[in-house]
Parts: C-alpha cells; sequence; structure tokens
C-alpha cells in the first residue's frame, strides 16, 4: 500500500484542498479567518479555526494514528483509534473529526492517550483474524505496525473456543481486487472513495451492529476506471490486488520511481521489481498531476509487460514469415533500407510510447537522410498557428488547476477515460465547489453530472461567435474561471481544424474578460503520452500525405494504432518495426528491431500539460531488446550518418537545444502567444456540420487501448468483466 | 504401545469436542439475522418488476413533498414502509423502485433495508407474528409463548408454514413490557399473552378473522392486574390544599376542600 510523509497532511491544508465534503450550495470560501493557538504535547501551534486535531498535531510533527481518517476522503470518525486526551476534557475525543479550540491543550502522549489507543486496538483485534502470514498487506498492513505501536503486548481474548471471531463471507468485485472480507474492521474509506472520488455509488455497509459487514449486498463489479486506489486505501488485507496476491512480500522487491505512460497525463508511479520482473504498480503523490490515485489501467497493466514481447531482432525470410536474426543482420538490412530509399519516399512513423530521447534521434538521421518526413499517428491540424505555438495543444491551465475553475466545457472529451485523473480532479471540483460542467458530445457517463449541450460540432462555432442562446453560452460568460477542454480526437476529421479554431476563438474571448489575468482557458487534451514531445521536437503530425505518395521505407517507432497498413504501402516497400510489442506494427513489418518498454529505460516524456517527467529502468530489456535511442544511434553509424551523441546526458543535450522545457523535468512553462495562434486560426472558421464523438465511450472501452495494455490478461479479464457485469441486473 | 495410541486419541478427543460447540455467533437467532447479501432467488430477484399501487404512488409523491428541497430521499423510510404495507415484504426490485423514485443510488436503499429489523427482505408469511424476548417478557414467560407460537402455527421460528401464512420471528422489546409477554402480528399488539391466547389468537387468524388485540386478560391498558390499587377517587381539581385566602378566585375549590 501507498505510504504517505507526514508532511502530506500540511500541504492538505490549504482551505481549498481540505475543504469537507459539504452540500454543493453551503460551499463557498469564507474570507480567511484569523489564527490561534493551541497546544499539542505542550508544544504551542498557530492554527486557523476549522482545523481538526489531527491536523494541528501534524503541523508540529506529532503523528497521531488512524485508520478511517484520510486526507482526500470525508471526515468519518468511525475507527476510534485517533482519541486523544485534551486537558480539562472528562472524556478522550477522536482526534481526527474534533476541531481545536483557542487555547487547547492536547496530550497525545498521555497515560489516558496510551490506554484509549490500546483498547480500541483490542477491540479491532478481537474480530480480526490472525492471518498475518498468508495475508498479502502483511508487511505493508496498518493494523500490523500500529498493533505492534500502540497496541497491548498480550491478548485477553482467551474465548476462541466458544465463540469465535466474526467470519463475514468475501465479496466478488471484479478482477481487479480481491476481497477478504473478514479482515475488515469497517474504516469505510472503500465506500467514501467509491462514492466521493470514483463516483460509483456501490459500496455500503449493510446490517448494523456486530453483524454489519461493508461490501455491495448484491453481487456486483466494481465498475470504476480508478477502482485500483481503494486497494491501497484498504488499511488492512481486506481488499487486495488479485494479479498481484501471493506474489511478493514488500521488502523483496525493489522500488522504483517512475512516470506511467499509458494515459496523457504521465501519472507519477513507483514500479515495484523482483528478479528483473516487474510485480505491480503503485502510484506515487505528485499534487500537480495524479494526486496520489491511478487508474486502472496504468496500475494493472503491468503483466502486459511480460507478454507478446519482442525480444529478439526478426526479419521476413524467403516465405514471408518473420524469423529471429542477429542485431548485425537486421540493423544490416535496415541501414541498407534506408540508404537506398530516395529522401522523399522515407517516412518515419512515431506510436502512442515512443520517448523523447528516441523521437529525437529518429528525427536527427532521418533529417540527415534528407528527409522530412517524421510523423505522428495522431493527427493535430497543421493550418492556421498550426504545431508551431505550444499553447494550441496543450492542457494550458494544467491539471491541478482544474479543481479551481467554476465552470468546465467539455467539447468532444470523454476525461473519464481518456485521463481518469484529469476527471477525477473535475468531479473533485464539482463536489467540493460549485463547479459545473457542460459537455459537448455524444451522452456519456462522466460520473457526475453535466450539462448536455448536443453533440453538434455547431454548437462549437455558435458559442465562439457568442451567438448562441444555450444556457451554456451565459454559464461561461458570467464564469470567474472557466476551462475549456478540447479532446484530441475531435481534431482528427475534416473539421477538426475548424473546430480547433473555434475553440481557441471562445477560450480566448473569455479569457480576455477574466479579472485573473494569468488564468488560462484553453486545453487541448491529448490522447497519447507521446504526443506532446513529438510536437515539441518537430514531428508533423499524421501521415496523410506522405502515405499517399507511397513511400518506399517506413520506419515505426513503435507505431501501433494501426495509422499506417500494409495495404496503404507500395507492395515494395519495406516496413522496419522499432518497438516492444508484437502488436499491429511488428505484423506488417518486414524487419523487427525489439525496443525497451517504459519500465525498462530512462526516458523522458512529455505530458497533456507540457510538463517533462523522466521514466527511470526499473528491469533490463527482455532478451536482446535496447533501449530505443541507442537502437537509432547504431543503426546511424552503420549508415554512415552517425549521429552526434553517445550517451543520454549528450541526447538530453541535444534535447534542451530543441526546447529546454523537454529536460526541465518535473516543470511545467506557462504558454503564450494564445492571441497570435487565434488571429492566425481566424481564416479557418469555416462553416462546421458534423457531429462531436469520442472514441472511448464505455467502460469496457477504456482497458485496452495501447500495445501494453492490449497484451495484459488482466485487461482482458476487465474488459470480460464488465461486459458480463452489463449482463447483469444489478 | 495401543495403550499409548489411545492416550493420544483420548486427549486428542477432548478439544475437539470443545470445537465441536464453536459457533460463529452465541446470541440466539434473531428475525433480523437474515443474510446480509442479497442472493438471487426465484421469489426475490431484479428480474421481478414491482409497480407500486395506483394509490400508493399518490401517497409517496404526497410524503417526497413533505421534505425540504434536497432531501427528498429522507422520504426513503416512508416509501420502504407503504412497499411492505403493499405486499407484506421488501423484494430487491422494490428497492431498486424507491432508489429510482427517490433518485439515490440502489446501495444507500440495500444500507437502509439491511440496517432496519422490520424491514422483511424476504417474505414472511401473511401474517408476520413477531413475538417479544427480551427481558421483561422473558421474565414473564416468553420462552414458553415462543413455543406456543410455533406448535399453533406449524412455523419454526424464523420459518415460514408450510402454507406459508404464518411466518414467526423473535424480536427485541416492542415497548408494550407493561403488559409482557407481548406477540405482535402484523400491526397489532396482544398482550398479556397465556399458552391459550396464543392459540385462540393463531386459531381465530387461520380461520380468517381478526382478534382483537390489546391485553387478552380483560385489564384495559397497563392497568394493573389486580385492579386499581392508587387513583382510586377522581383526581382532585386545581386548588387542592391551597390557602384559603387564595381559593376565591379558584371556581368549585370550595367543593374539593370540603371533601
Amino acid at each position: 500500500m501507498l505510504r504517505q510523509p507526514l508532511t502530506r497532511a500540511l500541504k492538505l491544508s490549504s482551505p481549498a484542498r481540505a475543504a469537507p465534503l459539504a452540500a454543493r450550495t453551503f460551499s463557498a470560501q469564507p474570507p480567511a479567518p484569523e489564527k490561534f493557538e493551541v497546544f499539542i504535547d505542550d508544544k504551542p501551534v498557530q492554527v486557523e479555526p476549522g482545523t481538526t486535531i489531527l491536523q494541528a498535531a501534524a503541523l508540529v510533527g506529532v503523528e497521531i494514528p488512524r485508520f478511517c481518517y484520510h486526507e482526500r476522503l470525508a471526515v468519518a470518525g468511525n475507527c476510534r483509534m485517533c482519541l486523544v486526551e485534551i486537558e480539562k476534557s472528562p472524556k478522550p475525543a477522536a482526534a481526527c473529526a474534533m476541531p481545536v479550540m483557542k487555547g487547547m491543550r492536547v496530550k497525545t502522549n498521555s497515560d489516558l492517550t496510551k490506554k484509549a489507543r490500546e483498547g480500541v486496538m483490542e477491540f479491532l483485534l478481537v474480530n480480526h483474524p490472525l492471518d498475518c502470514p498468508i495475508c498479502d498487506q502483511g508487511g505493508e498492513c496498518d493494523l500490523q505496525d500500529q498493533s505492534m505501536a500502540f497496541g497491548s503486548d498480550r491478548s485477553r481474548f482467551t474465548d476462541i473456543h466458544f465463540s469465535g471471531k466474526r467470519a463475514v463471507e468475501d465479496k466478488d468485485v471484479g478482477p481487479l481486487i480481491k476481497t477478504i472480507m473478514t479482515r475488515c474492521i469497517h474504516c469505510t474509506r472503500c465506500i467514501r472513495f467509491a462514492s466521493e472520488v470514483a463516483g460509483v455509488d456501490d459500496f455500503g455497509t449493510t446490517g448494523r451492529g456486530s453483524d454489519m459487514q461493508v461490501g455491495t449486498y448484491v453481487e456486483k463489479m466494481f465498475l470504476s476506471e480508478l477502482s485500483g486506489n481503494i486497494i491501497d486505501l484498504c488499511p488492512v488485507g481486506a481488499l487486495t490486488s488479485k494479479p498481484y496476491s501471493f506474489a511478493a512480500r514488500p521488502w523483496e522487491t525493489r522500488r522504483i520511481d517512475s512516470v506511467d505512460v499509458l494515459d496523457p497525463l504521465g501519472s507519477n508511479i513507483v514500479v515495484a521489481t523482483r528478479t528483473n520482473e516487474v510485480l505491480r504498480i503503485l502510484p506515487r503523490t505528485n499534487e500537480e498531476i495524479n494526486e496520489e490515485w491511478l487508474s486502472d489501467k496504468s496500475r494493472f497493466a503491468c503483466d502486459g509487460l511480460k507478454r507478446q514481447r519482442l525480444v529478439t531482432p526478426m526479419m521476413k525470410d524467403s516465405r514471408g514469415n518473420l524469423t529471429p536474426v542477429e542485431w548485425e543482420d537486421a540493423m544490416v538490412a535496415a541501414a541498407r533500407a534506408l540508404q537506398d530509399c530516395p529522401p522523399s519516399k522515407l517516412l518515419a512513423v512515431a506510436g502512442d510510447l515512443a520517448d523523447a530521447e528516441s523521437l529525437v534521434a529518429l528525427k536527427d538521421l532521418v533529417n540527415r537522410l534528407g528527409s522530412e518526413n517524421t510523423c505522428t499517428e495522431q493527427y493535430f491540424p497543421l493550418e492556421g498557428a498550426g504545431i508551431d505555438l505550444r499553447s494550441s495543444y496543450l492542457c494550458n491551465t494544467k491539471i491541478a488547476n482544474v479543481e479551481d475553475s467554476d465552470f468546465v466545457l467539455l467539447i468532444g472529451a470523454n476525461t473519464r477515460f481518456e485521463a481518469p485523473l484529469l476527471n477525477a480532479r473535475i468531479r473533485k471540483a464539482y463536489i467540493h465547489k460549485d463547479t459545473d460542467v457542460a459537455f459537448i458530445g455524444p451522452k456519456v457517463d462522466l460520473t457526475y453530472d453535466y450539462l448536455h449541450v448536443g453533440d453538434s460540432a455547431s454548437i462549437v462555432k455558435d458559442l465562439a461567435s457568442g451567438t448562441s442562446s444555450h444556457e451554456v453560452m451565459k454559464r461561461l460568460e458570467s464564469a470567474k474561471r472557466p476551462v475549456v477542454i478540447l479532446g484530441a480526437d475531435q481534431l482528427k476529421t475534416p473539421e477538426g481544424a475548424a473546430i480547433l479554431a473555434y475553440t481557441q476563438e471562445l477560450a480566448l474571448r473569455l479569457q480576455e474578460k477574466l479579472e485573473d489575468k494569468s488564468w488560462k482557458v484553453l486545453n487541448v487534451l491529448q490522447r497519447t503520452a507521446s504526443q506532446v514531445a513529438a510536437l515539441d521536437i518537430g514531428y508533423r503530425p499524421g501521415v496523410g500525405p506522405v502515405l499517399q505518395d507511397g513511400p518506399k521505407v517506413v520506419y515505426l517507432l513503435g507505431a501501433d494504432s494501426g495509422v499506417v497498413s500494409r495495404d496503404q504501402l507500395p507492395k515494395d516497400a519495406v516496413v522496419i518495426y522499432q518497438g516492444h510489442h508484437g502488436d499491429v506494427g511488428a505484423a506488417m513489418a518486414d524487419i523487427v528491431l525489439p525496443g525497451a518498454a517504459y519500465t525498462e529505460k530512462r526516458a523522458t516524456y512529455v505530458n497533456a500539460e507540457g510538463r517533462a517527467q523522466q521514466t527511470l529502468a526499473a528491469v533490463t530489456p527482455p532478451g536482446k531488446a535496447r533501449d530505443d535511442w541507442k537502437i537509432i544511434r547504431a543503426l546511424s553509424e552503420i549508415i554512415g550518418e552517425r549521429l552526434p551523441y553517445d550517451n543520454l546526458d549528450e541526447v538530453r543535450d541535444r534535447l534542451s537545444q530543441i526546447s529546454p522545457a523537454l529536460v526541465t523535468y518535473g516543470n511545467v512553462e506557462d504558454n503564450n502567444y494564445f492571441a497570435q495562434a487565434r488571429s492566425l486560426a481566424q481564416s479557418l472558421q469555416k462553416p462546421v456540420s458534423g457531429k462531436v464523438d469520442v472514441q472511448l465511450k464505455q467502460l469496457e472501452d477504456f482497458f485496452m487501448t495501447d500495445t501494453i495494455s492490449r497484451a495484459s490478461p488482466t485487461m482482458a479479464k476487465c474488459v470480460q468483466a464488465v461486459l458480463k457485469q452489463k449482463q447483469s441486473k444489478y | 504401545m495401543t495403550l499409548l495410541v489411545r492416550n493420544i486419541l483420548n486427549l486428542r478427543s477432548s478439544p475437539s469436542s470443545i470445537i465441536c460447540r464453536k459457533q460463529i455467533y452465541t446470541t440466539p437467532r434473531l428475525a433480523s439475522d437474515m443474510l446480509l447479501v442479497h442472493r438471487d432467488t426465484r421469489e426475490n430477484n431484479a428480474k421481478i418488476p414491482f409497480q407500486f399501487t395506483e394509490a400508493n404512488m399518490k401517497r409517496i409523491q404526497a410524503i417526497v413533498q413533505n421534505y425540504p428541497e434536497g432531501s427528498q430521499v429522507s422520504a426513503i423510510s416512508m416509501a420502504m414502509d407503504i412497499v411492505q404495507r403493499q405486499i407484506g415484504w421488501i423484494p430487491i426490485s422494490a428497492m431498486h423502485k424507491v432508489a429510482e423514485l427517490l433518485s439515490m443510488p440502489r446501495m444507500r436503499v440495500y444500507e437502509w433495508a439491511t440496517f432496519y429489523t422490520m424491514c422483511k427482505r424476504t417474505y414472511r408469511g401473511k401474517f408476520n407474528v413477531k413475538v417479544c424476548k427480551t427481558l421483561p417478557c422473558m421474565l414473564r414467560g416468553s420462552d414458553i409463548i415462543i413455543q406456543a407460537v410455533v406448535d399453533a402455527t406449524g412455523c419454526p421460528v424464523g420459518g415460514l408454514s408450510e402454507d406459508r401464512m404464518f411466518g414467526v420471528d423473535l424480536v427485541e422489546c416492542q415497548g408494550a413490557c407493561a403488559n409482557a409477554p407481548v406477540v405482535v402480528i402484523d400491526d397489532d399488539y396482544y398482550e398479556d399473552l397465556t399458552v391459550c391466547d396464543v392459540y385462540n389468537i393463531i386459531q381465530t387468524l387461520k380461520c380468517g378473522n381478526i382478534p382483537p388485540c390489546g391485553p387478552q386478560s380483560g385489564r384495559f391498558a397497563a392497568e394493573p392486574g389486580c385492579g386499581l390499587t392508587s387513583l382510586l377517587t377522581c383526581p382532585p381539581p386545581p386548588g387542592y390544599c391551597i390557602q384559603e385566602a387564595l381559593l376565591q378566585n379558584t371556581p368549585g375549590g370550595d367543593d374539593c376542600n370540603k371533601k
């Protein structure tokens, strides 16, 4: 489970984020009140009114044990583990729910407090099974740790032969979460997460008293794209990871900080490995991106890293079958094909998961061969400002700021499945503040109510020109911090350029009128992790025009989404595929060069808001697979166009020459030139008549979207389970 | 050698007898000890449609309006009660219907239904016989009453009689301790019961009549069983025992003082 330092509670205590779950109408922010002094273990601390004892204690570095309290969820106050003594109070009080009062003196280490904790611990353990040796939570269990620290040193529970412990039947909530409900201590964190963050009200408590149990009552899968987070939230072993069950103990694993690439947000992750095998992926806290959540695809698709891998170079033999060859043969064949190819007939295509280093190496190589045909699979309109201005293809508001917005307009972006954690932010704003959401596109379930404006593209035009009489127009114009998010899927259509132009017009018109001059309205939500870096480096989005020319050599850098297919190419075209999974790209290739997946290389990815982050090598690439940029560098040597970098630092120097933003890890730059982009797009505002559609509509569409998740058996099980659940009446 | 083996067997057999006694709950089974998860059965599954009658629908609509804007879900207890009055119990499809009517998550309705023991989630017979077994009733012989009810209805505790007419539940205090022992049949309280009364009541029900409810011993409400021991005279009117000088303003005060 996810371990958090004490300091996290401090970061969250800013009023905006620590707002309790209140009725939406009551959530207006009061002016900042005056601070006063309280004493925690005789240490004075200045706090704002409304701070709980637990938060005040965190300010002076005193940690109070807790099970049910969680910074990002509503306060429940039902585990009683955080009982502390308050001077002049006859009874101990629950620190998580008790607001501090002026001059209050709290004793977190007194005899009464210790006795209260010991008593609570005893009650919890009365019905908790002693199966730690076979429990997957062992070693990272809050109950284990806290019973060591605060529990009694011996048991008074001697009547086990007569009454036994409470037993609760296990629930089936899908292929990701294993439940052992006897271990449950009723902290209700999972229930609160499901209803507050995930927006799927399927968990609850049934029965009462000692019969109470946590579950779904009916047999029902937890139909959420964020379901895995309840595994981290569970303080005991009641909810554990099904794919990871009985796999390893936490002290056996190596943990490497890395970055997720399966959605465009670049969530921060920890990769747990043992004996060169990725065992599981956990979220790593990053308040700017994923808070401490992780989407199910990012968390559970890691078993796809062990399947369908390209482990050796391959070439097509005389019968057209791919056969394993040595690196040398494959490289020489690839080099010959590239050398013999006229520059105009060379096409390089970058896929979803390509990292910035290999992107820049490939572009440098192709440029040295005299060609400019480096493309990405995802299309982006080149008319107007095109990709020249970074503001036109990024989420300028930034993910964390979305929760401060007061009106969100989604244009053809099903954020729930395209960027689940961005959607979680929007939901957070929706729940805790007065933020309203409007959606243009087909009716989809975003986990919160939204104003459905329609699915016609002309709505965007009407909004941009200000002629719309729809309620959304008024709401947008009166909003103090509006956000407009355009899904990158819309840009693929012939009307994409016009939709982008209208969206820019709308966003800029709103932005000009805002009091807060630093607030950015325009967001274009990319679909893949590689797109922003590729556009930064200068890849041309979309393969259309070059493909029509009939390229002789096609170099696919992990391009697997099927944009380039064999029947679009001339018969004698040579396809070189470099990547890590045997998928669409490798199937049509003549030469296969095995690369490394994101857990196997130190590489740069730029997320949808333009934030460069790097993955670290958690395991070594399987078989003969190699780092992607090194393969291209070696190929350049054989071709005779040696690329001028020999190690990662030198590649990154090259990256910083192209754009310093690519190597300032963790930072995100503010974008400018909105007005210029708008004026360049003015001529593109042509009438539009199409429909706004999204690619991922249902939960089953979410799980398998890229080579890694397509190779993952867990993700396949999820799709099946979701489809099966849809047949059910519950 | 054989002796030794026998000894070991004996040793082993003693703890196993303890294990035989081991059970999950030590308290007797209550009507509320129904499963706290739903299992699809022929009688109770989501495919069986449930509809409120028109009259009940109107009732619910009126009740919902009693609650302030945004708090309509509070009408859940009334809605569930109406379900139970309409068909005698609350099947899962009725819970779904209530959830839909009040636009709340189904789970929140399940939580409500499993929390309250008066909410019957299985069919409990045409007449739901609830026998109180809390201390005052127990001291007044509820054990015998329970047995009598079981014998008279032919229905085991927590089960259904063969003709599906009776369902017998043990319940905690029904709030009529002064008239213990108490049996509640649907909404009617039968108090001051003897075994004979139980047989009579059940027989009357079987014949299709509703026996008169209330104390079966003939006393009025919770008056003492042996007749009144206090309050034998009419209570004195206002002004009783007040200084004479003050009595002028109290009409009728003189009469009472004279008495």
